[in-house]
């Protein structure tokens, strides 16, 4: 019986990375290493203004000061920055000058990861830009979305078209300075998307984001820039998967968003790259810096994060509550197996009056994975009123893998008032034995009960992402029983 | 390396004075000690560890150090009347970082228990003093440890042997006296056998109104089945600055009860690194700290669970005003093997002051699965409803402020073992939320 389980469960586990594949299609990509003449390239490749360049090599410049950080509770490997090519390009130019064009390979491969590039294909109330290496290969719904006056596409095309608003936002809110791996993407991003959605607006559909790294011994560095103006809303997902390679690739993105009055912002995550097999080999470093401004009185932004993939995790998507009564949330699901590691959690920096932050972090570890929480409260000696409550709960599957919690709080405010609580244990036998008792196998009785533990986080996600995310929770954690 | 320039100076013009006036067992660790020292110098604000505590700036002024023993005048019994009443504890005195050993009344321990100077035990218990003396605290991994055992010369050593119970509290007075600004290096060495049990209170005062500089290091063995409760009470002055090292280990079915409270001080901070390495061992760490001014407490703590089935609690409160700025770090480690920990970990803070100001961070580090732990960590103000009832009943803001605040610190105290302590420090606590300057009523400062 027990031979006879856990063959069923090798073989789910073995099949779990369903998104793997490769596509064959023709990429240009740039030799390999850093140099200011690849900063260079880049920025003309794309055929950018002096300013974006200038940005640029600043970046560039202030990188080779840095050291890589270590702080994290991470094992790193060795991340060889001449090893990597910065750039590929998977569209290929029809003719000298001519548009490009999306090769129908690639039409496939982002049909077969379920996002249909195709209009009338896709789900209703979702417009994605979909983004394969450096390039953005297509973003759906503009025109519809452009009627409203929203601005939804790539952030090359947003250079190019709107100059003077990525120029105002770029780098407002995670300046190139701002650690090692911004101040890499800075000089050497890509793409990624733009979104701008003009005052009183409320964007009538889910905007989506799919990233993709296809090419080999190549990193993503896209960029994402989202601004929200006074009272307007949107919501907005990520998507990400990688194919199964044995070396470990680097993604090291930015995402800034901009909040002014009244308006709200939520930005969900499902980041499902490759995790790397079982024995821990390959998978992507996913380092990525995510930050949002609330620079408004009353804005809002929220950011929920299902984190199932990556060799390696190292991220705190946090928010600067500038504007009096901002409200911040961030609820994270980090999932780690096998190998993985995963340094994730939030900061959250009050600096306007009565502004209120909601943490909601549950962490898995199975296998032989680390998982911590690491987040940062912060309430300035001017936020008074300051609210803050913290909840860190990590559940254990397996006895050698760890489960750590790091909250920082920082408080210089006599009016506020900040909570933390976090607890860390593995699922109960009384839980498992109810579930047996009544003839759920305990294969099935674990993942009901992980799914019940996250279901306050994945409640926060939009419909369709709720749906993908449970599902990824069940596939990330099968064969850790038994 | 600016700081660390006087000490390794002064380590290299006064060796052999030091060595001279202390014991071979003390003097046998100094070159290693030394030689870590100088490859690590003082930790900055970049170290984990230490990023709430400036330790260069801590020991950049300069301060004398009495290498040649020259013998302070002092009368321990006349400055200094502050045994708590009604306790009848076994009362010993260190005067700066000398064991006190004239005019001592003679304490009756029960036999084979000491409590004396450890310079003195170096040279007449060899057997305790050489296995146990530095084992603990490594001076490869903490700078000021380093410092600490290149320059102590003496210290207290509390041994009592197997299964013996020593009934009556032992109070061990620290006295900072001198007349320029001194730099004070104690050392404490517990061991506690199998079977063996004791009761330890630590209080710290300052007498004179000098800047006084200690470092303090304290290595404890709790046996098999032993227990200890050891209580640290640090009552001195703005000036003094004050950086204690405790390492403890503990053996199978052992427990113990480490309490650290800050009243009155200038810069404080406290470490305690402790492991337990017996199954079922059991921990209680208690922190309690009144600040306001500009006092810095920061404590910082490491329970190291090493065997499985152990328990540890941890309370730690802080009650700020003014411009206090005090920190907390507590880690909870589980080792791999660790299982059935159950560990629990509460850091509540009171923020009274526009200026005060706190940094906490409860961390647990997990790597065992069959756990239950927990922290929490809270930093607020006294409730609007508790004191709107209050009010109604007509208690004055002001009284109404103290209760409540007393109610909050009381949490801490109520684990105090021992009735008669606990009432002292309730008295204590209490005159310091009035702003009263609580130290006793019969010291030289006082009067």
């Amino acid at each position: 019986m027990q031979e006879e389980k856990n063959s069923f469960v090798r073989e789910v586990a073995e099949k779990k990375y369903e998104y793997g594949f490769t596509t064959d299609v023709q990429t240009e990509i740039i030799d390999k290493g850093l140099s200011e003449e690849v900063v260079r390239l880049i920025s003309q490749k794309k055929g950018e203004p002096d300013w974006l360049l200038e940005f640029r090599l600043k970046a560039y410049n202030y990188w080779l000061t840095q050291e890589q950080p270590s702080w994290g509770h991470l094992q790193m490997p060795d991340i060889d920055y001449q090893a990597i090519s910065y750039y590929a390009d998977p569209t290929q130019k029809k003719a000298e000058g001519g548009p490009k064009e999306i090769d129908p390979e690639l039409m496939k491969t982002f049909d077969k990861l379920g996002i249909p590039l195709e209009e009338r294909l896709a789900l209703s109330g979702t417009a994605v830009d979909a983004v394969m290496d450096s390039v953005s290969v297509k973003t759906t719904f503009r025109e519809k979305l452009k009627e409203k006056g929203i601005i939804f596409c790539s952030i090359s095309e947003a250079v190019k078209e709107h100059p003077e608003l990525v120029r105002q936002y770029l780098g407002s809110v995670v300046p190139y300075r701002d650690n090692y791996f911004a101040a890499l993407n800075s000089a050497v991003f890509s793409d990624g998307s733009f979104v701008y959605i003009p005052k009183g607006v409320r964007c009538p559909m889910e905007l989506s984001t799919y990233f993709r790294i296809n090419a080999r011994g190549t990193g993503q560095f896209e960029r994402t820039l989202i601004v929200c103006d006074d009272n307007a809303y949107v919501s907005y997902l990520e998507g990400c998967t990688a194919p199964m390679r044995d070396e470990n690739q680097l993604h090291a993105a930015i995402v800034e968003i901009v909040v002014m009055e009244n308006a709200e912002v939520k930005y969900s995550t499902v980041q499902n790259w490759y995790p790397g097999d079982k024995d821990g080999k390959g998978g992507v470093l996913n380092l990525v810096t995510k930050r949002g401004h609330l620079r408004g009185a009353n804005s809002r932004l929220s950011w929920t994060q299902v984190e199932t993939g990556s060799a390696i995790t190292w991220k705190y998507p946090s928010c600067v509550l500038s504007g009096d009564n901002s409200q911040a949330e961030f609820y994270s699901v980090a999932v780690t197996n096998n190998y993985q590691q995963a340094d994730t959690g939030t900061k959250m920096i009050h600096i306007g009056k009565n502004t209120k932050s909601t943490i909601i972090s549950k962490g898995i570890s199975a296998g032989k994975s680390q998982n911590s929480y690491r987040g940062l409260v912060k309430v300035s000696s001017k936020a008074d009123g300051a609210r803050n409550y913290s909840s860190c709960d990590s559940l254990l599957l397996g006895s050698s893998c760890g489960a750590h919690t790091f909250p920082y709080m920082d408080v210089h405010n006599d009016t506020a008032i900040v909570e933390h609580e976090a607890t860390t244990s593995k699922i109960s036998e009384d839980q498992l034995l109810y579930c047996n008792q009544r003839g759920i196998p305990t294969e099935e009785a674990v993942s009901l009960i992980v799914n019940g533990y996250a279901k306050e986080v994945i409640n926060k996600l939009p419909m369709e992402f709720a749906v993908e995310a449970q599902k990824l929770l069940g596939v990330s954690l099968e064969g850790t029983v038994g | 390396m600016s700081s660390e320039l006087q000490y390794i100076e002064i380590f290299d013009e006064a060796r052999q004075m030091l060595d001279r006036h202390s014991a071979p067992a003390l003097n046998a660790l100094r070159d290693e000690a030394f030689e870590d020292f100088k490859r690590l110098g003082f930790p900055t604000q970049k170290v984990e560890r230490y990023k709430y505590t400036d330790v260069p700036a801590a020991f950049e002024p300069n301060y004398g150090l009495n290498l040649n023993r020259l013998n302070i005048p002092v009368n321990p019994y006349e400055v200094f009347k502050c045994d708590v009443p009604n306790l009848s504890t076994s009362l010993y005195f260190m005067v700066n970082d000398q064991f006190y050993d004239k005019k001592l009344p003679t304490v009756s321990l029960p036999e084979g228990v000491v409590v004396d100077s450890l310079r003195k035990m170096a040279v007449e218990r060899p057997d305790i003093v050489e296995k146990y003396y530095g084992k603990l605290a490594r001076t490869s991994k903490d700078a000021v440890t380093a410092l600490n055992t290149m320059l102590c010369q003496d210290g207290l050593l509390v041994y009592v042997p197997k299964n013996v119970i020593v009934e009556r509290t032992v109070q061990i007075v620290n006295v900072l006296r001198s007349d320029v600004d001194l730099m004070v290096n104690r050392r404490v060495l517990v061991v506690l056998e199998e079977g063996a049990s004791i009761r330890l209170l630590f209080c710290d005062h300052a007498i004179d109104d000098c800047k006084f500089l200690t470092t303090q290091v304290v290595e404890t063995y709790v046996g098999e089945n032993a227990h200890l409760e050891m209580y640290d009470l640090e009552e001195t002055h703005t000036k003094n600055t004050r950086f204690s090292n405790t390492y403890a280990e503990q053996q199978t079915y052992s427990t113990s009860v480490i309490d650290s409270i800050t009243l009155h001080n200038g810069m404080t901070r406290n470490r305690i690194d402790l492991s337990l390495c017996g199954e079922y061992a059991e921990v209680t760490l208690n922190g309690l700290v009144v600040a306001d001014k500009e006092q810095r407490v920061d404590n910082n703590t490491l329970i190291d669970h090493r065997a499985s089935n152990c328990q540890s609690n941890e309370l730690y409160k802080y009650v700020l005003d003014d411009k206090a700025n005090c920190a907390f770090a507590g880690r909870v480690l589980v080792r791999e093997g660790a299982q059935k920990t159950v560990s629990q970990e509460t850091n509540a803070n009171l923020l009274g002051g526009t200026d005060a100001r706190i940094y906490t961070q409860p961390m647990l580090e997990i790597y065992a699965d069959d756990v239950k732990c927990s922290h929490g960590s809270t930093v607020g103000q006294l409730g609007e409803q508790a004191m709107f009832y209050m009010r109604q009943r007509g208690i004055p803001y002001e009284e109404a402020r103290m209760l409540l605040k007393f109610a909050f610190a009381s949490d801490v105290l109520q684990t105090i073992h021992m009735d008669a302590l606990r009432d002292r420090l309730n008295y204590l606590v209490d005159k310091r939320f009035r702003g009263e300057l609580s130290k006793c009523e019969g010291c030289k400062l006082c009067k």
